[in-house]
């Protein structure tokens, strides 16, 4: 009878720092959840800022310009345009 | 077992000894038992409230607002979150080195920034809005109290005055005011969410006290609007009113196949990253809100309207005298031919010719040519603000407005109308419905408004007007064939027309084979001479149109014309009218 009581104690013991245990771990892994949760929306964020900053790069009018001014293109004129139709006619 | 029988447990205490401790203990106890009963019974509540103060949060989850894009995911809106700098004047202690490094970095004289900051007012005011992320992680390092960086989503527009008129804004808000914003407002919008969490002494959270509410994103959306064609429209619309010196125009091109708006612009325009000058002139979407009388632009529907009563026939030939008088009007040619076939009434838009043709028909069946393709109605398009322009019901019609009718006065419209009830010629008599947003092409229901014979027969009467003998030489675009209607249409003032202001429009399509897009431009009282509308429109419709076939990678249906034209082009600056 005491034997039982001896061993049922020390489950109950055991149990109880189990407890201990898996809460602090929920915890632990709670602060890791939340700290990428925030790491997750800054990358969002920087992302959309990225975002931004490329599509301000790309914007036609400056693309223009660069291609005008600094670069010196110009559009083809229609005698250097060759049109390949894909279809042989006789 | 008796205690009191043991001897070694027998105690010699003095009984005053024994009645000290009891009491003491007593005493003791009593004293906690009153103070827990005082914290537990009857300041729980409060005490709960500082406690929970500490420890537990509401946490609002912001929700951006959705992305616009064209339709090739070019970004046109997109909100993002900017740091800003603000000023609490209860602590704000800066040393003079502080001061300098905060102007260091702020990129503002010291001087300035020295007026900001003693600034006396109760609560915060704002320093600097936005600042850039490295700046903010500058100042965020100095530490310095009573600077405070607070983050706010902020919507910026990478296209600017570019797309101005199509995408709108939103105001301090985040409401959609104008355009596309404000039109699908509710799809755009986020929703904030909820979180109740508990904290730690750190201020981790611990653990959520209630489910989440999740914040909903605000949905994207991808317009029809391609940006590299909306690019050229601006560009070429803003060059040709700067060079007509005129108070304004307009530009749209349509997908003639799926009724996709692939640009819209307007002059003047806008910046709407800049909403310090505010003005409402500017902002109007002229095409889709103003109407105009739409002058010659309206003679193919007449030639439709006798083409599908069988009236007559592409090449009948018609009496056209310089005058012709209905009632108390005289109906006058500017160019004119005594006998012309009703193609080249087209080709030279003859108002004499056209209005021979409409009296043929009774005001119903006019009106019911001119209903059916959209006039008079709402285009559809789900813009805000889009007008239906005017078409009077045909039993108020008087014989002079059936007449004028004909030559496109007595009735109003919008150019994104005309240039949508163009769709039925170019897509065989079947007129899409209008878009904004990029659509499939399985969805689309079209609409028949005329015969595919009927539509292919006016479109070729409208490739007339841009070959030798027509109005439209300067719309020619080298290696395609090209169908179109010049307008010139005189503008009301005070109730009567102006001899001298003119409205010049141009409305057509290419490849004339197989039209794929239609472009219609109107230009607003051009003022240096110049006012045919194949003149000041015309040429700005055949820059966007080569250029945006060439974006579109359209194979040339008149290759041949391509050498042969520039040539022409070149050695005759000022085409026809």
């Amino acid at each position: 009878m005491s034997r039982v009581n001896i061993v049922l104690a020390l489950t109950l013991v055991v149990c109880a720092l189990a407890v201990v245990q898996a809460q602090h771990r929920s915890r632990t892994y709670f602060i890791e959840l939340e700290r990428l949760k925030k790491e997750a929306r800054a990358l969002d964020e920087q992302w959309g800022q990225l975002q931004l900053e490329q599509s301000t790069w790309a914007n036609p009018a400056r693309v223009d310009a660069v291609a005008r001014q600094q670069l010196g293109l110009l559009a083809p004129t229609p005698d250097r345009i060759h049109v390949e139709t894909g279809v042989d006619l006789p | 077992m008796n205690y009191h029988s043991r001897k070694l447990l027998k105690l010699n205490l003095a009984p005053w000894r024994f009645a000290t401790v009891a009491g003491l203990l007593l005493v003791g106890l009593t004293t906690v038992g009153a103070r827990a009963f005082y914290l537990q019974g009857l300041h729980t509540d409060y005490l709960q409230g500082k406690g929970d103060a500490v420890a537990n949060r509401n946490l609002t989850l912001p929700a951006h607002r959705g992305q616009v894009a064209d339709r090739h995911g070019q970004l046109l809106a997109i909100s993002t979150p900017v740091e800003t700098l603000w000023a609490r004047p209860a602590d704000l202690k800066l040393t003079g080195a502080q001061r300098a490094q905060l102007a260091d970095v702020l990129d503002l004289p010291l001087a300035t920034l020295e007026k900001r900051l003693a600034r006396r007012t109760r609560g915060e005011f704002n320093i600097k809005r936005p600042v850039t992320p490295e700046q903010a992680a500058k100042i965020a390092a100095m530490g310095a109290p009573g600077l405070v960086l607070r983050r706010e989503f902020r919507r910026y527009y990478p296209a600017g005055d570019v797309a101005a008129h199509v995408v709108g804004f939103t105001n301090i808000d985040d409401v959609g005011q104008e355009g596309v914003e404000r039109a699908y407002q509710d799809w755009l919008a986020g929703r904030a969410g909820e979180r109740q969490i508990m904290r730690d002494r750190r201020g981790n959270v611990i653990s959520d006290r209630a489910p989440i509410k999740t914040a909903q994103m605000g949905g994207n959306l991808a317009l029809a609007l391609d940006l590299k064609i909306q690019y050229l429209a601006h560009r070429e619309l803003a060059a040709a009113i700067a060079r007509h010196k005129a108070k304004g125009g307009s530009v749209v091109v349509l997908d003639a196949k799926t009724g996709e708006i692939l640009a819209l612009a307007n002059q003047p325009n806008f910046n709407p990253n800049n909403r310090r000058d505010y003005e409402p002139g500017p902002m109007r979407n002229r095409a889709v809100i103003d109407t105009f009388e739409p002058g010659s632009t309206i003679k193919p529907f007449v030639a439709a309207a006798v083409l599908e009563r069988g009236l007559y026939h592409p090449d009948s030939v018609i009496d056209t005298p310089e005058t012709w008088r209905v009632a108390s009007k005289l109906v006058r040619d500017v160019h004119p031919h005594p006998h012309m076939t009703v193609t080249e009434i087209i080709q030279k838009s003859s108002n004499v010719g056209a209005v021979k043709l409409a009296m043929t028909l009774t005001s119903q069946q006019y009106w019911d040519v001119l209903h059916r393709s959209g006039f008079g109605e709402l285009p559809g398009s789900g813009f805000p603000g889009e007008t239906a322009g005017r078409l009077r019901d045909a039993a108020s019609w008087k014989p002079v407005e059936h007449a004028t009718m004909a030559y496109g006065y007595g009735l109003s419209v919008s150019l994104l109308q005309l240039a949508r009830a163009y769709m039925a010629f170019a897509n065989d008599g079947e007129v899409m419905p209008l878009s904004f947003l990029k659509r499939e092409p399985q969805e689309i229901v079209g609409e028949r408004v005329f015969s595919p014979t009927v539509a292919r027969q006016v479109r070729s009467m409208m490739e007339a007007v841009t070959q030798e003998g027509g109005t439209g030489l300067r719309t020619r675009v080298p290696g395609y064939r090209v169908a179109g209607k010049t307008g010139t249409a005189h503008k009301v003032v005070n109730g009567r027309y102006a001899p001298d202001r003119y409205l010049s429009s141009f409305v057509g399509m290419a490849p004339a084979s197989n039209p794929r897009l239609i472009i219609g431009v109107v230009v607003d009282e051009p003022s240096d001479g110049v006012y045919y509308g194949g003149s000041v429109a015309g040429p700005v419709f055949a820059q966007v149109m080569a250029a945006s076939l060439r974006q579109l990678g359209l194979p040339p249906d008149a290759p041949e014309t391509a050498t042969h034209m520039t040539q022409q082009m070149i050695s005759r600056p000022k085409g026809g009218a």
